[in-house]
């Protein structure tokens, strides 16, 4: 069980840093699919686990982006969030399934879930990275169009890989 | 006491929250000690050698740019070379002491970025190459950036694409300088401060490094005028210069050992503490 999530870990690490921290089209965009693994840890686990991974994952994005503190910020940040998300977005007649992915939820959930996620993200990790609210429209920009890819990314990722 | 402890293990969730932010946070603040530390960056040696090993294969997909941009600049040289032969030809010589300052180390970028807010360039060259911190990156086409960084063998810099420095520039035809520091918004340009009205400047002004600090010999290519305003109320133009470097597409770059700018250091120091013995 801890193995599959390891082997998560260390994929979707290796397809952020190799992979999408490389393609920059038009100096705005850079999705980030890591947010995945904070989304998938199943939903029972405890809190301090959940935000103790979150950090090992913000944290080694940043060692591999020169970023450090910001991603390991907005990861903690939503993952002490993700709680309330899944509480506020699920249906209370509705039994809740352990595993948050796609093929376990539905498209409903599923597509909320990881809107707010990924949306709650980079809204922490594009202001922290600028550190300032000078320019504010700008950077609103830039959360905006990089949380489209990342969603998108991260949706496409449900029908190519872990869909066990 | 109890009642304190109790409700702190009730509220560990947002405890651990605030410890884990806090770090993160006391991180972003203090990013120039840690810069410089040679683990949390790209310097290090895992995730230096898995760029490198990434690049080398990336690497083949550009190489038609590359070319053309080494055939450019073998006509540069060669130019030159032209300029000087010729001029040598009816010149006598004046025997003098060599006077190389400055010693160019090819490296390859292993990683870079152009998108964030601050972007950072990994090379594949380190302290037994001979690089070390505070040396400039060049590459063909102009400035890149600047070593921050060390390891055995591999190191990492501030690209010009980095508010967190600026670079001493002046206008190449009249010798006016100022400084110039990216404005976070596009990769292709950067801002160029301190340039008072009254000198003259035109869009298409060729702007090149002054060779005031030791980082950059004079003259370096960095980029030209693309448009500049007079803010209201100031004395200084803001000129908007359109770098010369593709920084989405460099790949081969040099490291410049500026052979005495240690002893440059030493004097600038002992002038500004007023030990220069006057």
């Amino acid at each position: 069980m801890g193995f599959k999530y390891f082997v998560m870990f260390i994929v979707l690490l290796a397809v952020q840093v190799l992979f999408l921290n490389q393609i920059q089209f038009s100096g705005y965009i850079n999705p980030f699919i890591y947010v995945l693994f904070i989304m998938l840890l199943p939903v029972n686990i405890p809190k301090y686990a959940l935000m103790l991974l979150a950090f090992a994952m913000g944290i080694s994005v940043d060692v591999f982006s020169n970023s450090l503190g910001v991603h390991s910020a907005a990861s903690v940040f939503i993952a002490y969030l993700r709680p309330g998300i899944i509480r506020v977005i699920t249906n209370r007649e509705e039994d809740m399934n352990e595993y948050p992915g796609l093929a376990q939820t539905g498209w409903r959930w599923f597509l909320g879930y990881a809107i707010l996620m990924v949306l709650l993200h980079h809204l922490a990790l594009f202001y922290l990275e600028v550190f300032t609210f000078a320019n504010f429209l700008n950077t609103l920009y830039r959360v905006i169009l990089s949380s489209v890819f990342s969603f998108f990314v991260i949706v496409l990722s449900q029908f190519i890989i872990f869909r066990d | 006491m109890r009642s304190l402890f109790r409700l702190l293990v009730k509220n560990y969730p947002f405890l651990l929250f605030l410890f884990l932010e806090v770090i993160s946070v006391v991180f972003i603040v203090n990013y120039n000690s840690f810069q410089r530390s040679r683990y949390l960056n790209t310097s290090n040696a895992i995730s230096a050698s898995l760029y490198s090993s990434y690049s080398s294969v990336v690497q083949y997909f550009g190489l038609k740019k590359v070319n053309k941009h080494l055939m450019e600049e073998n006509a540069l040289l060669r130019n030159r070379i032209d300029q000087y032969e010729s001029s040598l030809l009816d010149s006598v010589r004046l025997e003098t002491s060599s006077d190389s300052t400055f010693r160019y180390i090819p490296a390859r970028v292993v990683n870079n970025s152009v998108n964030r807010q601050q972007n950072y360039i990994t090379l594949n060259r380190g302290r037994k190459h001979g690089v070390k911190p505070d040396q400039g990156i060049i590459s063909s086409t102009g400035i890149v950036g600047i070593v921050t960084s060390v390891s055995e063998s591999y190191s990492m810099g501030l690209s010009v694409l980095n508010p967190r420095w600026s670079i001493s520039a002046k206008l190449k035809k009249n010798g006016y300088y100022g400084s110039l520091i990216w404005n976070g918004k596009s990769y292709k340009n950067a801002e160029l401060g301190d340039i008072p009205f009254h000198v003259d400047v035109a869009v298409g002004d060729t702007i090149v490094t002054s060779g005031y600090s030791s980082v950059f010999p004079e003259g370096i290519l960095v980029g030209k005028v693309e448009s500049f305003t007079q803010p209201p109320g100031e004395n200084y133009y803001v000129i908007n210069v359109e770098l010369s470097t593709d920084f989405k597409s460099v790949t081969w770059v040099e490291v410049i050992d500026g052979i005495k700018s240690d002893e440059l250091e030493k004097l600038k120091q002992a002038t500004f503490n007023g030990e220069d013995g006057i």
